[in-house]
């Protein structure tokens, strides 16, 4: 194999190495966060988290678990870099799309640590890629100090009926409005946009509902341009949960079912756009 | 308060339930009308619901009217005297996914309540998921053109397979058609403008026998150029319907009438036709001419006029105030078909009408305060109306 023709004096050298058979367990979820051209990657013995962030007030974090890749080393507590992340899905599909049965692209992440480039070995079908991606220094992820003990309100939908309000966006709204209660209208998603207001109303016993913990009614607006990103994400996933907490901060939660049926996680996190009150 | 229980308990001017399928249908017919123009008329009358659009030269026209057994629940204003116009793109979006539609939408309904100045569509979808959309609107005067089926000497009946097979051979971006019919054929060709270099155009012709269509009648052997664009629309909604089309028109210059019909609803898509003559034929009708001074699109853009605006005839005729006693007959304009400069429009005014030019519909301005204008108000809704049929058009149930 290919990949494995590094010497083992090489092999040492780096402070981790994650494989994957199927390369796409990495790239798809990543395309789920990839609004921005820069990601944090951090590694640790748990596994791999990478954070996109945008304007200081949405963050989103992708985790693909340890127990995801063939192969995962780590030589240190955590490992952590900056790349250009636009740059790796394109490394990572350097193959092109092909999505024919039993073809896939065979991936071994390599990195040296601080001052190195992130390598990928990319193999499939006998070819095999040495992608060099340079690194930064990490910059340090916003913690939105967001809480469980600190939830308001919570709910978890099946991503079938959300994707479709998503995809319908009204993006002439400057705002997408959530509004979360113990009563009517409970889960409510509306836009403000050039030709009227549009609310999409769940109820909380859909079947489409598969937990509705909503403890007082809140009113939250947040930037669309921030959350339409969170499309992607949704278009992955089967479940999200949606929580707010006091301060009106979103959670948005992605249950991710990868090419091999193994679960990841992407998450979003956004700052309300203004104060529009408790009643 | 964010949220006003805005479904029960209020007084409606106008409050229609459709369900199952008709939901698709009336999104079907919402896209059809979009291919016409980029506003949406709505009219909620005591004969069911007018949807209607046009396009911006005023040269072609569309109606839907879904009669109130369309729907689950029709509740019209008692006086009929609420109409308005919505950008056509913002009623689609509520209507987005088409293809999913009858899978996932149980009911829609659409409503004005009094207090408020929104149209509220509501989508009562799968999973109890409930979709509302409360669109701004602009009041304006009833859209209408002139025309009656019944007056057109020739009728023609098809499936929409004939049809859209037929309209197939012509590329996307083919403007015009010219529709050729003798006694037991049709011709269909594509219309190239006569300065255009006609050695490098193409040129497609088809020939259909008599024996294709449900229903032929033809009693003029005549010629037709129309926009063949903004009738794609309608072969959309025909197809996917299963009704025969039915075309109704008569010589050059006046409109061809495209209709589908059922039990439930009909529509009409009227496209003015290209008038080879350069004079226009006296149909022997008194009418109006209209004040020089207007371009169609002006006009019918002024929401607050009083006049009532009637069919043109080119040659010389009494002012304005002058109504038509004969039911109107569409007959040539002065003004072209795409009203370029003002300076334009003023010279072929001036000149007398140019050799071509599609004739420019002509649209009632509905005011049922003045009496004479009640005549004429009659015959626009009875040619609406699907009792206004005639005997020898074949009508499937």
């Amino acid at each position: 194999m290919p990949l494995s023709t590094q010497s083992q004096a090489d092999i040492d050298q780096y402070i981790l190495i994650a494989s994957l058979d199927n390369a796409r367990n990495l790239s798809n979820i990543l395309k789920a966060i990839s609004f921005k051209d820069h990601a944090i990657f951090n590694a640790t013995q748990n596994g791999l988290k990478v954070t996109v962030e945008d304007s200081k007030c949405l963050q989103a974090n992708a985790f693909i678990q340890a127990d995801i890749f063939q192969e995962y080393t780590i030589k240190e507590d955590t490992v952590g870099f900056q790349v250009n992340l636009t740059v790796l899905l394109d490394c990572l599909t350097i193959f092109g799309a092909s999505t024919t049965p039993g073809v896939c692209t065979a991936l071994r992440m390599c990195y040296n640590g601080y001052g190195y480039p992130l390598t990928l070995f990319l193999e499939e079908g006998g070819v095999v890629t040495v992608c060099k991606i340079n690194t930064q220094e990490p910059e340090e992820p916003i913690d939105f100090d967001f809480c469980s003990t600190n939830v308001t309100n919570k709910v978890i939908l099946q991503s079938e009926s959300l994707k479709e309000a998503f995809s319908e966006l009204d993006m002439t709204s400057e705002v997408l409005q959530i509004t979360m209660s113990p009563s009517h209208p409970y889960f409510r998603l509306s836009t403000f946009g050039n030709s009227g207001n549009a609310h999409y109303d769940y109820p909380k016993d859909s079947d489409m509902m598969e937990l509705f913990q909503c403890t007082k009614l809140q009113t939250n607006r947040y930037k669309i341009s921030l959350l339409k990103p969170s499309t992607k994400a949704l278009a992955l996933s089967c479940k999200v949960s949606v929580r707010t907490d006091s301060r009106g901060f979103l959670s948005l939660q992605y249950l991710v079912r990868n090419d091999d049926g193994q679960i990841c996680f992407v998450e979003y996190y956004c700052c309300p756009d203004e104060e529009v009150g408790e009643e | 308060m964010l949220f006003k229980n805005n479904i029960v308990d209020k007084q409606y001017i106008m409050d229609c339930v459709a369900t199952g399928g008709n939901v698709k249908v009336l999104a079907k017919a919402i896209h059809s009308l979009s291919r016409i123009g980029e506003e949406l008329y709505l009219e909620p009358l005591e004969d069911g619901l007018a949807l209607r659009s046009v396009n911006s030269s005023r040269s072609a026209f569309a109606c839907f009217l879904l009669s109130p057994l369309f729907f689950q629940k029709y509740q019209a204003p008692s006086d009929q005297s609420f109409r308005c116009k919505i950008p056509i793109k913002s009623v689609q979006a509520v209507f987005k996914s088409l293809s999913s539609l009858d899978r996932s939408v149980e009911k829609c309904r659409i409503q004005l309540n009094s207090e408020k100045s929104r149209l509220t569509i509501t989508l009562h979808c799968k999973h109890g998921l409930l979709k509302t959309h409360n669109l701004s609107f602009q009041d304006c005067e009833s859209l209408q053109a002139v025309f009656d089926k019944e007056s057109c000497a020739n009728v023609l009946q098809a499936q929409p397979r004939l049809m859209v097979d037929t309209v197939l051979h012509f590329p996307p971006s083919q403007e015009e058609v010219t529709l050729s019919v003798s006694s037991d054929r049709v011709w269909l060709r594509n219309h190239v403008e006569d300065d255009a270099d006609s050695s490098r155009a193409m040129m497609t012709e088809l020939c259909l026998s008599s024996e294709e269509f449900d229903h032929f009648a033809i009693s003029t052997q005549t010629s037709i150029t129309f926009c063949l664009k903004e009738l794609r629309g309608l072969l959309v909604f025909a197809e996917s319907s299963g009704l025969p089309i039915s075309m109704y028109f008569d010589e050059p210059g006046s409109p061809v009438i495209l209709s589908v019909t059922d039990s439930v609803l009909e529509a009409n898509f009227v496209l003015a036709t290209l008038s080879e003559d350069s004079h226009p034929k006296n149909h022997g009708k008194s009418n109006t001419k209209h004040p020089d001074t207007e371009q169609p699109t002006d006009d019918f853009m002024n929401d607050d006029m009083d006049s009532f605006l009637i069919a043109m005839e080119t040659s010389e005729l009494p002012g304005p105030s002058h109504v038509p006693t004969s039911p109107p007959h569409p007959v040539p304009t002065n003004n072209r078909k795409h009203p370029a400069s003002e300076e334009e429009q003023e010279e072929a005014l001036a000149e007398g009408p140019p050799n071509k030019k599609f004739c420019s519909l002509f649209f009632g301005s509905v005011l049922p305060t003045l009496s004479q204008l009640t005549n004429q108000t009659i015959q626009s809704q009875e040619v609406l109306a699907s009792d206004s049929e005639d005997e020898n058009q074949a009508e499937t149930s």
